[in-house]
C-alpha cells in the first residue's frame, strides 16, 4: 500500500502513547501537565476505550467505611495472586492507591458518597481486614459506572492539558533500531488509510487486553491484544500469559459483565437446587472469595449436574432480597444490562451467569516504573530502551496468577502515572531523538503490506471465529495436557491458514476490514502465547487450573513464564518476593 | 429479515445509495449483531462499534428515522423493512461512519472539566450524598452524539451552537458542588448561539439511549443565568 513515490510523513514528539484507556490517559496527563509534547494514538475516540466498561470500582485503603490499611490490601493482593505477584510492585501499588484515588477525585470523578461526604467504598472479593480477618470494604465506587466516570474525567483533564490526540489511528508496529531501542511506531490513519511515522524518545504501550481471543468474553470488540502482539514482534517476550481470568458473573451465553459489586452489595449465587453453594467451597468468604475460586466452584457445580435452566448450563445470581432501592441505586448499570439483554429487573428476578473470559493477568513484562524489561545479554530483566507498558497489556506483576476485583482500575492508574513520571526523567536524560533509518521501518511496512495481497482466500471473519472457538475449547477454566497440546497443534495450523487469508476490500477510506485483519494477526500471536504458556505450566495456581496437576507446586513453579514468538520458546524468571519496606509474605495454602 | 443500509464509498460512489441485505433473525438479536452479520457477508460495509452493551457510545446511527445505539436496540422492536442511515447532519466519511469533529469541538468548548481554585485538601473534597445526587442523569453521558445530531438547531449551526451533548456536559460541571468556575462558565455561554439556539424541540430527550435529559439541563443553565443576573 505505501507508494514508493510518496514518502511516509514523519512527526516527532517527546513521548508517544499507544492506547487511550485509563493507563494511557493518566500517563498522558502527567506528561502534558509537565509541558512535554505528547502524542496519544488510539484506534477509537478516547472515551470509547474499554476502561469505560469497568463497573465496580477501584481499590484503595481509605478506611472510609470499615477500618483499613494499605498493608492489609497488600496482603490480600499477594494472597489473591496465589503468591506469583511481585511483592515490590504490589507494595508500591497498594501504597500509591490512596493518593491516586484522592487525585482522581480532585480531577472530578463523581464518586458515590457516604453521609459525611467522603467517598463510598463497597466490599469486593478477596478483601480482608487485618491480614485475613473480617471482610473489608476497599472498593471506591461511582455507582457501578466507575470505569466510565474515571475514563471521562481523565479525558476531560487531558483536554484541559492540551494533549495531542491522534483519534482513530491504528498502530501497526513499533519501530526499533539495530540496538533494540524503540524509536516510535508506524501508524495508520483509519479515515484516510494513510500511514504516518511517529518518532518519539519514549513510547508507552497502553493498549489493554485481548479478551476477543475467546468466543464468549466481557471484553469489547476492540480488545485484540494489539500492544502485546507489537511487543512480541519487537522481540519482547510476554509474561505469565497462561493466567487468564474468567469472571464468575458474565451473563450466561452472552458475556456482558455483571460486576462483582453485585455480590459486594449482598448478592449471592445459587445452583439448580436453589442451594447457596459457595458455602461449601469458601465457608468464610462465601461469594466474595477470589474470582478464580468462585469461577471454578460454579463450573464444578454445573459439571456435577447442579446447573440451572433447561440445559443445566449456568447458575443464578440473586439480588432480589436486597430491595429495589439498593439494586437500582447502587447498581443502575447492571439494572440496565438486565433490562435490555434479559428483559428482567434484577431486583425481582435472578440473573443467569457463567464464568466468562475477562482479564489478562499476564502481558508485557515491566518493572514497577513501567519500563519494559526482557531477557537479554546480562539477565532476565534488561530494560528495553525507550519502551514502556502499563495497564492490562503489561505485567508488572501485581496480579500474579489471579487478579482481585477492583485492582485493575488501580493498576492502570498507578502504573500509567508511574510510566509518565519515569518518562519525564528518561526524556530529560535522553533529550534527542535517536536516528531512524528507512530499514528500521521496513518490518512494520511489510506487516501492513501483507494485507494488500488480493486474490482468492479465506475471510478474516472465518479465521477469527475459528480462533475464538479454539481458545474457548482448549484453554478454558479447567485445563489438561491432552486438550491443550491439541489446541497448540490446531493453533499452529490456524496460524498457517492465516497466511492465506485475503482481504476483498482493498480500499483506503475507513476500511474497517483492513483493521480487523491487522487485529487478527495480533489475536493469533497472543492466543499462541496464552496456550503455549498454559501447556507448559504443570501445576495449578490462581486462574490456571490443571486437572492433571491439581496442586500448586512452589518448589518448581513459583516463577514467571516468558513466551517468545521466535520459535514459540518458553523461558522463566524468578518471582520478586522481597517488598520495598515491609516483610515478605511467604507462600501459604490459600483458603477463603 | 431485510435490512436496508445507507452505503457510500467516496472512492467508488458519486452519490449514496441504499442497499438491502437479508439477515437471519436470532432470538434476542440486537441491531449491532445484525450489522455484524452483514459485515460477514460484505466486508466493504463500514460502521463503528465496540463494547456491545451501550457504554462506549460508538454505534449511534439513524434507524427507521430515529437516532439509536445499535448494540442496545433489539431488532424485534423495529418496523420492517429496517432502514439504517448515518447520524443526520454530519458529513459522511463512508457508509454509517460520519465525521464527528464539530461535535467533539463543541464538547471541548464548554471547558468540560472540574475547575477548582482553592488549594486541594490532603484527602477527598467532601461532597454530601445529596449534592452528589445532582450529578445523576448528567455524568452518565457516553458522547454517542445521538442527541446533538437529532437537533435541528445543531444541524443549522454546528459551528456556533454547542448542542445538547455539550450543554449537558456544561451543566454537569455547573451542578457539581466541587466546581468553582460558575461565573466564567456562565459568561462563556452568553450570546445568541452557544446556549440560546436551543428552542426546546426536545428531540435530544427523545433519542438519548441513556435516558438523559439535555433539555432540562439547558433549562437549568438558563435559570441559573437569570438568577445570577438579578
Amino acid at each position: 500500500m505505501p507508494d514508493p513515490l510518496r514518502p511516509i510523513p514523519h512527526r516527532r514528539f517527546d513521548a508517544l502513547i499507544i492506547g487511550a484507556g485509563g493507563a494511557g490517559l493518566n500517563a498522558a496527563l502527567r506528561l502534558a501537565s509537565a509541558d512535554l509534547r505528547v502524542a496519544v494514538v488510539s484506534k477509537v475516540f478516547p472515551t470509547r476505550s474499554h476502561t469505560v466498561a469497568a463497573q465496580g470500582g477501584v481499590n484503595a485503603a481509605l478506611a472510609n467505611v470499615l477500618p483499613d490499611d494499605w498493608h492489609w490490601h497488600m496482603f490480600d493482593t499477594v494472597k489473591g495472586s496465589d503468591y506469583l505477584g511481585d511483592q515490590d510492585a504490589i507494595e508500591y501499588m497498594c501504597r500509591e492507591a490512596i493518593p491516586t484515588v484522592y487525585e482522581l477525585e480532585h480531577a472530578g470523578v463523581p464518586f458515590s458518597r457516604i453521609d459525611d461526604g467522603r467517598i463510598y467504598q463497597r466490599a469486593f472479593g478477596g478483601q480482608s481486614q487485618n491480614f485475613g480477618g473480617d471482610q473489608a470494604a476497599r472498593t471506591c465506587a461511582a455507582a457501578d459506572r466507575t470505569g466510565h466516570a474515571i475514563l471521562h474525567t481523565l479525558y476531560q483533564q487531558n483536554v484541559r492539558a492540551r494533549t495531542h490526540f491522534f483519534d482513530e489511528y491504528f498502530a501497526i508496529d513499533l519501530i526499533r533500531d539495530e540496538e533494540g531501542a524503540i524509536l516510535g511506531a508506524l501508524v495508520l490513519e483509519i479515515e484516510t488509510g494513510e500511514t504516518l511515522v511517529i518518532e518519539a524518545k519514549a513510547t508507552l504501550l497502553a493498549t489493554g487486553g485481548h479478551g476477543q481471543v475467546f468466543r464468549t468474553t466481557t471484553n469489547a470488540f476492540i480488545n485484540t491484544g494489539d500492544g502485546m502482539a507489537m511487543a512480541l514482534r519487537a522481540g519482547v517476550p510476554l509474561m505469565d500469559m497462561e493466567f487468564y481470568q474468567f469472571h464468575p458473573t458474565g451473563v450466561a451465553g452472552k458475556g456482558m459483565l455483571i460486576t462483582e459489586g453485585a455480590r459486594g452489595e449482598g448478592g449471592y449465587l445459587i445452583n439448580g437446587d436453589g442451594e447457596r453453594f459457595m458455602e461449601r467451597y469458601a465457608p468464610r468468604a462465601l461469594d466474595l472469595a477470589s474470582r478464580d475460586v468462585v469461577a471454578r466452584s460454579m463450573v464444578t457445580e454445573i459439571r456435577e449436574g447442579r446447573g440451572c435452566g433447561p440445559n443445566k448450563d449456568h447458575v443464578m445470581l440473586r439480588l432480589d432480597h436486597l430491595g429495589a432501592d439498593v439494586v437500582h441505586r447502587r447498581l443502575p448499570g447492571i439494572t440496565d444490562i438486565c433490562r435490555v439483554f434479559l428483559g428482567i429487573d434484577p431486583a425481582e428476578q435472578p440473573i443467569p451467569v457463567f464464568p466468562t473470559a475477562h482479564y489478562a493477568m499476564g502481558g508485557i513484562p515491566t518493572d514497577r516504573f513501567a519500563r519494559v524489561v526482557a531477557p537479554a545479554r546480562h539477565g532476565p530483566e534488561e530494560i528495553v530502551p525507550g519502551l514502556y507498558a502499563a495497564g492490562e497489556c503489561a505485567c508488572v506483576s501485581v496480579h500474579g496468577a489471579n487478579r482481585l476485583g477492583g485492582n485493575s482500575l488501580l493498576d492502570i492508574l498507578v502504573f500509567g502515572r508511574a510510566a509518565g513520571t519515569d518518562i519525564l526523567q528518561y526524556v530529560a536524560e535522553n533529550p534527542n531523538h535517536r536516528p531512524m533509518r528507512d530499514a528500521d521501518i521496513e518490518p512494520a511496512l511489510t506487516r501492513l503490506g501483507r494485507w494488500d495481497r488480493s486474490g482468492e482466500g479465506e475471510s478474516v471473519a472465518a479465521a477469527k471465529a475459528d480462533l475464538r472457538k479454539l481458545m474457548e475449547d482448549h484453554c478454558g477454566v479447567f485445563r489438561d495436557d491432552a486438550t491443550m497440546a491439541e489446541g497448540v497443534e490446531k493453533l499452529k495450523a490456524l496460524r498457517q491458514r492465516v497466511e492465506h487469508v485475503r482481504l476483498k476490500d482493498q480500499s483506503r477510506t475507513f476500511n474497517t476490514a483492513r483493521i480487523e485483519a491487522l487485529e487478527l494477526d495480533n489475536l493469533v500471536d497472543v492466543g499462541m502465547a496464552t496456550l503455549m504458556s498454559a501447556l507448559h505450566r504443570q501445576e495449578s495456581r490462581g486462574a490456571h487450573s490443571r486437572v492433571d496437576y491439581p496442586e500448586r507446586d512452589d518448589e518448581q513453579w513459583m516463577k514467571h513464564s516468558l513466551y517468545a514468538r521466535d520459535g514459540d520458546r518458553m523461558d522463566y524468571k524468578p518471582v520478586r518476593t522481597k517488598p520495598l519496606t515491609v516483610e515478605s509474605f511467604p507462600p501459604k495454602a490459600r483458603v477463603y | 429479515m431485510q435490512i436496508s443500509i445507507y452505503r457510500y464509498h467516496p472512492e467508488q460512489d458519486n452519490k449514496p445509495r441504499m442497499q438491502t441485505y437479508e439477515v437471519e433473525e436470532q432470538p434476542g438479536m440486537m441491531l449491532r449483531e445484525a450489522l455484524l452479520a452483514i459485515k460477514e457477508q460484505d466486508e466493504s460495509f463500514s460502521f463503528r462499534h465496540s463494547c456491545g452493551e451501550g457504554v462506549c457510545g460508538s454505534d449511534a446511527m439513524n434507524v427507521n428515522g430515529s437516532n439509536k445505539l445499535a448494540c442496545i436496540t433489539p431488532v424485534s422492536e423495529l418496523k420492517r423493512p429496517i432502514q439504517v442511515r448515518p447520524l443526520p447532519g454530519r458529513p459522511v466519511i463512508r457508509d454509517l461512519v460520519v465525521d464527528m469533529t464539530q461535535f467533539y469541538e463543541q464538547y471541548r468548548n464548554v471547558q468540560p472539566y472540574l475547575i477548582r481554585k482553592e488549594p486541594l485538601p490532603e484527602q477527598e473534597i467532601r461532597q454530601s450524598p445529596e449534592d452528589r445526587d445532582k450529578l445523576d442523569g448528567l455524568y452518565e453521558c457516553i458522547m454517542c452524539g445521538a442527541c446533538s445530531t437529532a437537533c435541528p438547531s445543531f444541524w443549522w449551526n454546528p459551528d456556533k451552537f454547542h448542542g445538547p451533548q455539550a450543554l449537558l456536559a456544561s451543566w454537569r460541571f455547573l451542578a457539581d458542588s466541587r466546581d468553582q468556575a460558575t461565573e466564567e462558565r456562565l459568561d462563556a455561554l452568553e450570546g445568541p448561539y452557544k446556549l440560546f439556539r436551543c428552542h426546546t424541540i426536545m428531540n435530544c430527550v427523545e433519542v438519548c439511549p441513556k435516558g438523559l435529559n439535555p433539555t432540562r439541563a439547558i433549562g437549568k443553565i438558563k435559570d441559573l443565568m437569570l438568577e445570577k443576573s438579578v
